[in-house]
């Protein structure tokens, strides 16, 4: 089977039924996508596909094939400009703790800034509800509002 | 998470872990810098070197212990920089940062240059004062704060020694700016130069440490060390562990607490693609289970959806919720131990009276990495990569398991995604468990190592909970809301009966963990009663421990005293705290000012709510904003005056209060409760166990009183005062007070 990960052909030799989420870190060896629930609920396992946010671990992987993936790897390594925005705005407001929900917080930051018509800012409320799918169990919360709204506009 | 801890108990604590054979005996510095070098740590270009390595000719101060020398703490690489080793598991709370800037305050490092790693269950890394590894009761700063102050001064003085040494001078014309030594004539030499031969300076007993009004980095506001690799995906957590050949394992666990296997037909299961291994495995408490050990955690999980398990329950306990408060009701009505004793002969005669009945759940910890641990076994030898917080106890049980001496086992501790206390269990459990099932996996042929991996739902209902509580009180008191006397009774089960904190916690038949909070620091006539029932379900510490229960019951019931006197809930509180308890007055005046209590207007519908409470030596006030909207609670707005003296790191206290709070707020919320029926625990996964979201999460301001006292911690006291000080804003609203966890509006 063949993956797009990160503008890189990946072949994998996997059940169609795998959840993206464990072909990326067991086979692929993506661990910044992260593990959390299993179920859809709590977000850590977010990535892009086609652009969009997904719960990678409920997705089989059969359904990411041929599509493009973005992981956080990628996300945040400076070639995309939201996501070098949101990663600068995290580590300027020192938004993690234990920071292992994070990853899936960023992509989906990325994904909201990314779908605002161009020079629209978040409004207090869209970044909410845009977030609320991802769980902190350390309590980020306040930092993450602020980060995000700081990587708004600074691309503005 | 773990118990406040009577410090002048602390020899007998120390007995009784040696008596238990689970401290680990230092292994000689070479292997240790061996064993880093072998993990893989390369920090920079050049290789690190550790300063007074006996090798090279130095000499450790024999007077001084393990945990007093630099060696096993600071290195220093060519290129000056300074790798600090903690003592202690980041899991959130910013020890990976704090500790690295106490000892670069009195090493003078460049702080640009200073980095940090985790620490292993080397003697070491002890915690200073209690003697075992352990990180909890929020001790990791307010007991290594003068340790890693000597030890930063040990190493600097060796810097100089060696810069005085080539230069041929005085050392006392010699001072240090920024990891350089400065000396006479302008000479100048970096860390990075001079470590090498620093090595071979002794290290010094005794070394003068700076005056506080001289810091430079500690108490400066500075960006957690750990921030760009958490906000990359690229710091490396427990369950990250990829060994070559690495295999994984899930267990299929008993649905009871305590029971076992009756039949298991697994052929389905070894015939999915990648499983290796199908094996029956001892659990905690008696239990039994079976490991899937395969490729990857998918395969294992796709094995173990294959079992087909028959499970003995018969002869276990199935505790049942509902018939649980029937019974903690029928104790709380007997004669028990008492923890205070004052004369209750007024409450008959008090002119007010308040009775009340106060209900908490289960809860459980719900850290967002799950559990793991990975063990790689080789002919007498261990290596286990886990975020331990007890390093030392881990591996003395991994010893057990393994029948290994404690010394050849070795645990690497790693970062981990949160755990508020689940990361020690009193028995071990995580890590007795992947042992069990890489020493099976090995007798079955299986050389290699092994990563056990718990799902969401094994973490949700496997216990080790905040356990269930029933607090009963009888209040009489005057006009003047002065209270004559007051008889409470506490029914729960005791967390530390059977851990290592037994012996100096449990008294008189009384848990001290389960008391904390109460009374103190009101002057308050108090007749306190304590039952411990025993049941199957496993519990521990939670964050905060027993002040997640006992700050609501205190704060709650004082503000409804307030209430019925006409009294001013503020004025209330610091005409009890008087002249005695300065640090709650303090937090409490600190909160009121920034928050315009008592000058602002609130919008319609919203009312203030005040708590304050100290635990773990610190104090943390709030005043909140808060509302009820379509029949349900809303929090507004949080303003926060913190007292935990000095504040190492300010912008990690900000942190740390913001989130004990919102673990504070998640009990609050409907949903937030772990519940058994007929044995069986009925949540699985977030769906049916809530925890807050960033929807949920009000404004929130924080605000430190200025202090130059040794700090006190910060991991846990922000999380006990935000429930009453919520309920209380609603109480004023509803007029009538929340009693119990999570909120039931009447």
């Amino acid at each position: 089977m063949k993956l797009i990960v990160n503008n890189r052909e990946v072949t994998i030799d996997a059940d169609p039924a795998m959840p993206l989420l464990w072909a990326l870190r067991d086979l692929i060896g993506l661990t910044g996508t992260k593990f959390g629930c299993g179920a859809a609920q709590c977000g850590a396992c977010t990535v892009h596909m086609d652009g969009e946010a997904i719960r990678s671990c409920i997705t089989p992987v059969s359904d990411a094939e041929g599509k493009k993936l973005t992981t956080i790897e990628a996300a945040t390594d400076g070639t995309d400009r939201v996501g070098a925005a949101v990663h600068a705005a995290w580590i300027k407001h020192d938004v993690a703790q234990c920071g292992y929900c994070q990853s899936g917080q960023i992509m989906s930051a990325i994904a909201l800034l990314k779908s605002l018509p161009s020079g629209q800012q978040p409004t207090a409320d869209s970044i909410d509800a845009a977030m609320a799918g991802n769980i902190c169990r350390c309590g980020t919360y306040v930092r993450i509002r602020a980060a995000v709204a700081d990587a708004a506009r600074t691309l503005a | 998470m773990l118990p406040n801890i009577d410090y002048s108990e602390l020899p007998r604590a120390l007995q009784h872990m040696l008596e238990r054979g689970q401290t680990v005996k230092t292994l000689p510095r070479r292997s240790f810098l061996k064993l880093a070098g072998a993990t893989g740590l390369a920090l920079g270009a050049f290789p690190h070197i550790a300063l007074a390595d006996p090798a090279a000719g130095g000499k450790a101060a024999s007077s001084l212990k393990p945990t007093q020398q630099p060696s096993a703490f600071v290195q220093i690489a060519g290129n000056g920089e300074v790798t600090v080793t903690i003592n202690r598991l980041e899991f959130g709370q910013g020890v990976h940062t704090a500790l690295p800037m106490i000892l670069a305050e009195e090493l003078d490092a460049d702080w640009s240059l200073v980095r940090s790693r985790h620490g292993t269950n080397d003697a070491a890394y002890v915690d200073p004062l209690f003697g075992i590894h352990l990180t909890g009761g929020s001790h990791s700063i307010k007991n290594s704060f003068s340790q890693y102050r000597e030890l930063g001064a040990r190493a600097r003085a060796m810097l100089l020694g060696a810069a005085a040494a080539r230069w041929k001078v005085d050392v006392a014309t010699l001072r240090t700016q920024a990891g350089t030594v400065l000396g006479p004539g302008g000479r100048k030499l970096g860390y990075g130069e001079l470590a090498e031969a620093a090595m071979a300076q002794p290290v010094p007993e005794k070394v003068t440490l700076k005056d506080p009004k001289d810091f430079r980095i500690i108490g400066r506001p500075t960006p957690r060390l750990d921030a760009r690799a958490k906000s990359s995906g690229r710091q490396d957590f427990g369950i990250d562990m990829r060994l070559p050949g690495q295999l994984t394992a899930v267990v299929a666990r008993p649905p009871v607490f305590g029971a076992r296997l009756a039949a298991m037909e697994d052929a389905a299961t070894r015939a999915v693609k990648g499983v290796r291994a199908v094996l029956r495995v001892p659990l905690d408490g008696g239990a039994e289970g079976v490991a899937v050990v395969a490729d990857g955690y998918w395969q294992a999980t796709q094995g173990r959806d294959a079992l087909k398990l028959t499970w003995d329950t018969a002869k276990v306990e199935k505790v049942d919720s509902e018939r649980q408060l029937v019974q903690y009701r029928e104790l709380a009505g007997r004669p028990g131990p008492r923890k205070f004793d004052a004369d209750m002969a007024p409450l008959a005669t008090a002119p007010r009276q308040l009775e009340a009945e106060f209900v908490f759940p289960y809860l459980a910890h719900a850290a967002m990495e799950p559990l793991n641990c990975t063990v790689a076994l080789t002919e007498g030898r261990a290596e286990l990569w886990v975020g331990s917080q007890c390093a030392g106890l881990d591996a003395g049980a991994a010893a057990r398991v393994l029948n290994l001496k404690p010394e050849q086992v070795t645990v690497h501790v790693q970062m981990a995604g949160g755990g508020f206390g689940r990361r020690f269990s009193s028995t071990s459990d995580t890590v007795v468990e992947a042992c069990e099932i890489a020493k099976a996996a090995r007798a079955a042929g299986l050389n290699a190592p092994v990563r056990t991996l718990w799902s969401r739902e094994d973490d949700m209902r496997g216990g080790f909970y905040r356990p269930m509580h029933l607090h009963r009180a009888r209040v009489g008191f005057d006009e003047g809301g002065n209270v004559l006397a007051w008889d409470h009774v506490i029914v729960g089960q005791s967390i530390t009966t059977g851990s290592v904190f037994e012996q100096f916690q449990v008294k008189n038949g009384i848990d001290g963990t389960a008391t904390e909070g109460m009374r103190d620091p009101y002057p308050l006539p108090m007749r306190l009663t304590v039952h411990h029932p025993r049941l199957n379900v496993p519990v521990l510490w939670w964050r905060s421990v027993g002040s997640t229960h006992t700050a609501f019951v205190m704060e709650t019931l004082l503000d409804e005293i307030a209430r019925a006197t006409q009294q001013d809930p503020v004025a209330y509180r610091m005409r009890m705290f008087g002249d005695k308890h300065l640090r709650h007055r303090d937090a409490l005046q600190l909160a009121v000012d920034k928050s315009g209590y008592g000058k602002t207007r609130l919008a319609e519908g919203r009312a203030w709510g005040v708590a304050v409470h100290e635990s773990f030596d610190s104090v943390v006030a709030y005043v909140v904003e808060a509302s009820v909207k379509d029949g349900r609670p809303v929090l507004h707005r949080v303003t926060a005056g913190v007292h935990c003296n000095l504040a190492v790191n300010p912008r990690t206290v900000e942190a740390q209060v913001q989130g004990a709070a919102v673990t504070g707020l998640s009990m609050c919320l409907p949903g937030s409760a772990i519940t058994l029926k007929d044995g069986v625990v009925e949540q699985s996964n977030f769906d049916g166990y809530t925890v807050a979201r960033i929807t949920d999460m009000p404004e929130f301001n924080v605000h430190i009183v200025p202090s130059a006292e040794p700090p006190t911690g910060m991991g846990e006291p922000g999380l006990p005062p935000l429930a009453p000080a919520f309920a209380n804003a609603i109480a004023r609203l509803t007029g009538k007070p929340l009693r119990q966890l999570p909120f039931k509006l009447a």
